[in-house]
C-alpha cells in the first residue's frame, strides 16, 4: 500500500516551515486528498497557524471547517486523509502524536502523518515519510488500556508501533509541463551540499537527543524496578502476615478460643499501582528512529569519506 | 518566483501549482466547473514584489458580464492571514491566454485591494505549445478627459527559491523523466551515487571546453577562464599526511557511533524481551 503524493503537498510544506517554523517549533497541518482503490493519493494541504498566546480564542475546528468549505467551492479535494508535521533531527514518536494519528486513523482506516525533517533535507535531499499505527497499536489504543498486561497480551514491542508508508510522488500532465518551464527559466543554481564532508555539527545534536532520551529510558526502568521489587516485597509481607495469622490461630485453638476472625488480606496490603507502559514503549521508538537516522547519517558520510580518500590516493 | 522588471516580482513555484489543478480539474469534471481566478498574496519590497502564496477564488464568465465572488475572496484571506499574517494582496491571475475586457473589470476592483495590483497569467491551454507564464501592471493610457483606457505592461519573471525549496524542486523534477510522471524518495547511498554522477558529467562538460580551448575549436573567452582558475584555487592544498590524519579520524568517529547506535538499539530490544518474560 503506498501514498500517491502531489507536488503541490511537498513544495507547500516545505514553504509552511519555511516561514513559519524557524527553530523548535513544530510547524502542523492538513492533508486533503481522496482514497483510491487501497492507494492514498494526497493532493492538497492547508497549514495550521500556530498557537500563540494573544490568541486564546482561536477555533481550531472553526478554521478548518472555514478552510474545506472554501476549498470545496473551488473544486479541490476536501476530504481529511491526514496530517502533517515538522520534526527536529527525528523526534516525533510522542504521546501528543500518537493520539492525534490515533483519532485520525479511527476516523479514516487509511490516514497517515507526513513527517517532514528540514534539517535533513537542507543537508541534500528530501526527507519526508509517511507513517501509519499498526493495527495491532490500534487496537491497544482502542482499549486505553496501557497496563504491562495488556501490552504483553497484545505482544506489542516498539518495532510493531508505527508501520512507514512508501511516498511515491505523482504529477499531472500540466504540472511537468510547467516543471519543463521552470527548468528553462530557473539559473542553474546547483547546490552540493549532498556531497559536503562535513557532519560533527549534525552527530553531534543527534547524539544529545540520543542521550537525552536514553535518560529518560534508564529513569523508566527504575521506576518499573521499584515497582517490581515492590509488589515481590508485598506478596512477602501477605505471605507472613497469613502465616503469622495461621500460628496466633493454633495458638488460640489450643488454649480454647474463638480463632481471629479472617480479615481481607487484600484490603490491608493495597497492591502498588503498575506504571503505565505506554510512555516507555514510546522512548523506545523514539530510540530507535534516533538510531536508523545515526546510521543512516553515518553511511552516507562514510561513503563520502571513502570517496575523497579515493580521489586523493588518486592524486599522489 | 517572478520578478518582472518594474517592480520585479518573485514567486515561489507552490504558487503555480494551485492553478494548473484547478484547471486540470475543471477539464476532468463532466459538469462545468467556473474558471478560477487566483489570488496571489505576498510581501512587497522596493524594487520587487515577492509572491509567495495563492489561493482560488470562483467567478463566472459569461458573453457580456463577469461575477467574482468577493465574499468568498475576503473569507479566504483572512483564514491565511492566520497563518501568515505578514501577507497581503498583491493581485490576482487567471488561468487563459490572453487579457480580454473583463480582466480589465476585474483588475479594477482588485486595485481597489491593492495599491498597484499584479495581474498573473498561466497560460494551461498551451498555446504555441509552452505554457507562458506572464506578469503585467496596469498603466491609465489615453487621452484625459476623453476617453481613458487601460494598458497591461508585461513585466520581467524571475523564480527564486530557498534552499530547501530548490530542493524539493529538483526532485519532483524527476519525474518528468519517467513514464508514468512518478518518482519515489530514494535512499541514503543512492543519493550520493546520484549527486556524484551529477558532478562527474558538470566535470566532463568543463573538461571538454578546456579541450576544445586548447585545439582551437572553440574561441577562449576570458570570464570562464576566469572562473575555471577560480576553480582551481578552491581546491585547498594539504600534505597528504594531514589530509589521512583528518580522513582517519573522521572515519573513527563515524564508525564509533555507528558502533553505539548499534549497541543502543540493541540495549532496548533486549530491555523489550526482558519486559515480556
Amino acid at each position: 500500500m503506498s501514498t500517491y503524493l502531489c507536488s503541490q503537498v511537498v513544495l507547500k510544506i516545505i514553504k509552511h516551515y519555511q516561514e513559519e517554523g524557524q527553530g523548535n517549533e513544530v510547524v502542523q497541518g492538513v492533508l486533503l486528498g481522496l482514497v483510491v482503490d487501497d492507494r492514498l493519493e494526497i493532493t492538497n494541504c492547508f497549514p495550521f497557524p500556530q498557537h500563540t498566546e494573544d490568541d486564546a480564542d482561536f477555533d481550531e475546528v472553526q478554521y478548518q471547517m472555514e478552510m474545506m468549505r472554501s476549498l470545496r467551492h473551488v473544486n479541490i479535494d476536501h476530504l481529511h486523509v491526514g496530517w502533517y508535521q515538522s520534526t527536529y533531527y527525528g523526534s516525533f514518536v510522542t504521546r501528543a502524536l500518537l493520539d492525534s494519528q490515533f483519532s485520525y486513523q479511527h476516523a479514516i482506516e487509511e490516514s497517515v502523518v507526513l513527517i517532514y525533517d528540514p534539517i535533513k533535507t537542507a543537508q541534500g535531499s528530501l526527507s519526508l515519510k509517511a507513517y501509519r499505527l499498526t493495527p495491532k497499536l490500534m487496537e491497544v489504543c482502542k482499549e486505553k488500556d496501557f497496563s504491562p498486561e495488556a501490552l504483553k497480551k497484545a505482544n506489542i514491542a516498539y518495532e510493531n508501533m508505527f508501520e512507514e508508508v512508501p511516498i511515491v510522488i505523482k504529477n499531472s500532465y500540466l504540472i511537468n509541463v510547467m516543471l519543463w518551464e521552470l527548468e528553462k527559466k530557473s539559473a542553474v543554481a546547483d547546490r552540493h551540499e549532498l556531497l559536503s564532508l562535513a557532519s560533527s555539527n549534525h552527530l553531534g545534536k543527534s547524539l544529545q537527543l540520543l542521550m537525552d532520551r536514553v535518560d529518560e529510558m534508564s529513569q523508566d526502568i527504575v521506576k518499573y524496578n521499584t515497582y517490581l521489587r515492590n509488589v515481590s516485597k508485598q506478596q512477602q509481607q501477605k505471605h507472613q502476615y497469613q502465616q503469622r495469622r495461621q500460628q496466633e490461630n493454633l495458638q488460640r485453638q489450643s488454649r480454647g478460643e474463638a480463632p481471629l476472625p479472617e480479615e481481607d488480606i487484600n484490603k490491608l496490603f493495597k497492591p502498588p499501582q503498575p506504571p503505565a507502559r505506554m510512555e516507555s514503549l514510546l522512548i523506545a521508538g523514539q530510540i530507535n528512529t534516533y538510531c536508523q537516522n545515526i546510521k543512516e547519517f553515518n553511511a552516507q558520510n562514510l561513503g563520502k569519506l571513502f570517496m575523497a580518500q579515493a580521489l586523493q590516493d588518486y592524486n599522489n | 518566483p517572478e520578478k518582472p522588471r518594474l517592480p520585479p516580482a518573485r514567486c515561489p513555484p507552490a504558487t503555480l501549482p494551485p492553478a494548473q489543478l484547478s484547471r486540470g480539474r475543471a477539464a476532468r469534471r463532466p459538469h462545468a466547473a467556473p474558471l478560477t481566478a487566483v489570488v496571489p498574496a505576498g510581501t512587497v519590497d522596493k524594487h520587487s514584489v515577492e509572491v509567495t502564496n495563492c489561493f482560488s477564488v470562483p467567478h463566472n464568465e459569461s458573453e457580456d458580464e463577469v461575477a467574482v465572488d468577493m465574499e468568498f475572496a475576503k473569507n479566504m484571506y483572512e483564514l491565511h492571514k492566520k497563518v501568515s499574517p505578514s501577507e497581503i494582496i498583491l493581485g490576482w491571475y487567471a488561468t487563459g491566454h490572453d487579457i480580454t475586457e473583463h480582466s480589465v473589470l476585474i483588475h479594477e476592483y482588485y486595485s481597489r485591494e491593492a495599491h498597484n495590483p499584479i495581474h498573473l497569467t498561466v497560460d494551461t491551454s498551451l498555446q504555441n505549445s509552452r505554457m507562458s507564464i506572464k506578469a503585467y501592471v496596469s498603466a491609465p493610457m489615453g487621452v484625459p478627459g476623453k476617453t481613458m483606457g487601460v494598458m497591461f505592461t508585461p513585466l520581467t519573471v524571475k523564480y527564486v527559491y530557498y534552499d530547501t525549496e530548490r530542493i524539493g524542486v529538483d526532485l519532483i523534477m524527476k519525474t518528468c523523466f519517467s513514464p508514468n510522471r512518478v518518482i519515489g524518495l530514494s535512499s541514503d547511498l543512492q543519493q550520493v551515487g546520484s549527486a556524484s554522477a551529477r558532478i562527474q558529467d558538470t566535470l566532463g562538460m568543463v573538461l571538454q571546453y578546456a579541450e576544445d580551448v586548447l585545439s582551437g575549436k572553440v574561441a577562449a573567452d576570458n570570464t570562464v577562464g576566469r572562473f575555471l582558475m577560480d576553480l582551481i584555487n578552491q581546491v585547498p592544498k594539504i600534505s597528504p599526511e594531514d589530509f589521512e590524519t583528518m580522513l582517519n579520524s573522521n572515519i573513527n568517529d563515524l564508525l564509533m557511533v555507528t558502533y553505539l547506535a548499534n549497541l543502543t538499539q540493541s540495549q532496548i530490544a533486549l530491555n523489550e524481551k526482558l519486559l515480556s518474560l
